[in-house]
């Protein structure tokens, strides 16, 4: 497959525009030709909270799901996978009508046409029972996988409901990072900030600082997460952490409003702040382009 | 909603630093005390007055199972465990209005988990 996009053309062909953001060490160079091995673009999907029930936050919730599955199948371009970083379900006690969720958000998203999709859990999917269901489901709570020459690392810090990846993970991503060349492409998704965005609404991992610092060595890593339900982009040095949209209701900026809670839909600008991105990798240049993709109205 | 003011002795020492305890550390005779409970999906004190540079001392239980109580302007936290009393003491040194919020993920209605902690002179 031949993975060269042309950005403007590409925003063009799926008649969705979006916003671009670029991240790395280098400018985008869309002019360049380059080998399919050297370039790359993936999807991220992130908070679906399926199963969320509040119509005066997002009266569609029952569709707007299956309409980013619809809005990914119908890119002109097929990405080469994609991710889901976490808070697929929305939480409750019921552990059956957990499971129940769980399934209906699989089937919903084997309608993807691309079948390479990755899943890591939120605290919604996973905080309740330690992650057991979610594994169940979807697999591995935290694992690697590496996609023309960039290694990706997921971290869980979500299934300890104190939000912490805790000393065994910690340890088992040192020993991770152990075998990375210090300038080896490293790209770690995961649910929740690993830096202190604004704790005063919990948005931070209890013991994110510990894996920064791991990761702190290594020259090109670059840190795709959710949780925050808004795109926000954050440098921790020369790490730079990138949050995307939720695809169920937008939240405020930090601190923007006294309490945390979830922006009401605007019948006048449906799905405002409701989206998701394409991520375009230039290996080479360890550079990647963002694109904020609204979910299609109708 | 129910708010508590609290009135503290005159003779109570001023820390420079925040500091948080459980409840293995004694109290002292006169010290005054706030007692909070948790259960989902609230603190059974939704607002705390105190003042700035008086000590203040927090007794936080659970009642249905374990929460969290954390104050992140102060640097406290903690885990809020059935059955067991957690002392927080600390010394606000700054004015303003703060949240306190439960980081322990308990259900659907977790994030509405929370209090305001207002400082005045």
């Amino acid at each position: 497959m031949d993975n060269k996009i042309d950005r403007r053309q590409f925003l063009k062909l799926t008649g969705l525009g979006g916003v671009v953001f670029a991240s790395g060490l280098s400018g985008w160079a869309n002019a360049a030709k380059k080998s399919a091995q050297d370039e790359f673009y993936f999807v991220q999907l992130s908070d679906t909270h399926w199963g969320f029930n509040g119509p005066k936050v997002n009266p569609d919730a029952a569709n707007t799901l299956k309409k980013a599955v619809a809005a990914v199948n119908a890119l002109e371009q097929a990405p080469d996978f994609v991710v889901f970083t976490g808070d697929l379900t929305h939480t409750t006690d019921d552990p059956k009508l957990r499971r129940a969720r769980m399934a209906e958000f699989r089937d919903i998203v084997s309608a993807l046409k691309i079948k390479e999709v990755r899943f890591m859990p939120g605290e919604h999917d996973a905080a309740l029972d330690h992650g057991e269901a979610y594994q169940e489901f979807f697999g591995k709570l935290n694992y690697t996988f590496d996609h023309k020459g960039v290694h990706f690392i997921v971290l869980d810090n979500v299934s300890d409901p104190g939000a912490s990846l805790g000393e065994a993970q910690l340890a088992w991503l040192k020993q991770d990072l152990k075998q990375m060349r210090r300038d080896a492409p490293i790209v770690v998704l995961t649910h929740r900030p690993l830096f202190d965005l604004y704790p005063q609404w919990d948005w931070a991992t209890r013991d994110g600082a510990a894996a920064i610092a791991l990761l702190m060595p290594y020259k090109n890593v670059t840190v795709f997460y959710g949780h925050i339900h808004q795109e926000h982009h954050h440098q921790t040095g020369h790490i730079a952490h990138h949050a995307a949209q939720s695809l169920i209701f937008p939240l405020p900026m930090a601190g923007s409003v006294p309490k945390r809670a979830p922006v009401p839909w605007n019948p006048d600008q449906p799905y405002k702040g409701i989206g998701f991105r394409s991520v375009e990798a230039d290996v080479k240049r360890v550079d990647y382009k963002i694109a904020e993709l609204p979910v299609p109205k109708g | 909603m129910r708010h508590v003011i609290l009135r503290w002795p005159r003779n109570v020492a001023v820390l420079a630093c925040v500091l948080a305890i459980t409840a293995t550390q004694a109290l002292a005779a006169d010290e005054p005390v706030i007692r909070i409970t948790a259960k989902k999906f609230e603190y059974s004190l939704r607002t705390l007055t105190v003042k700035k540079g008086v000590p203040v001392v927090l007794e936080v239980t659970a009642l249905d199972r374990v929460h969290g109580f954390n104050l992140p302007d102060f640097g406290v936290r903690t885990d809020v465990v059935p059955g067991r009393v957690t002392r927080i003491r600390f010394t606000p040194d700054k004015t303003g209005k703060f949240v306190y919020f439960c980081d322990v993920f308990c259900g659907d209605g977790h994030e509405e988990m929370s209090g305001a902690l207002t400082v005045k002179d």
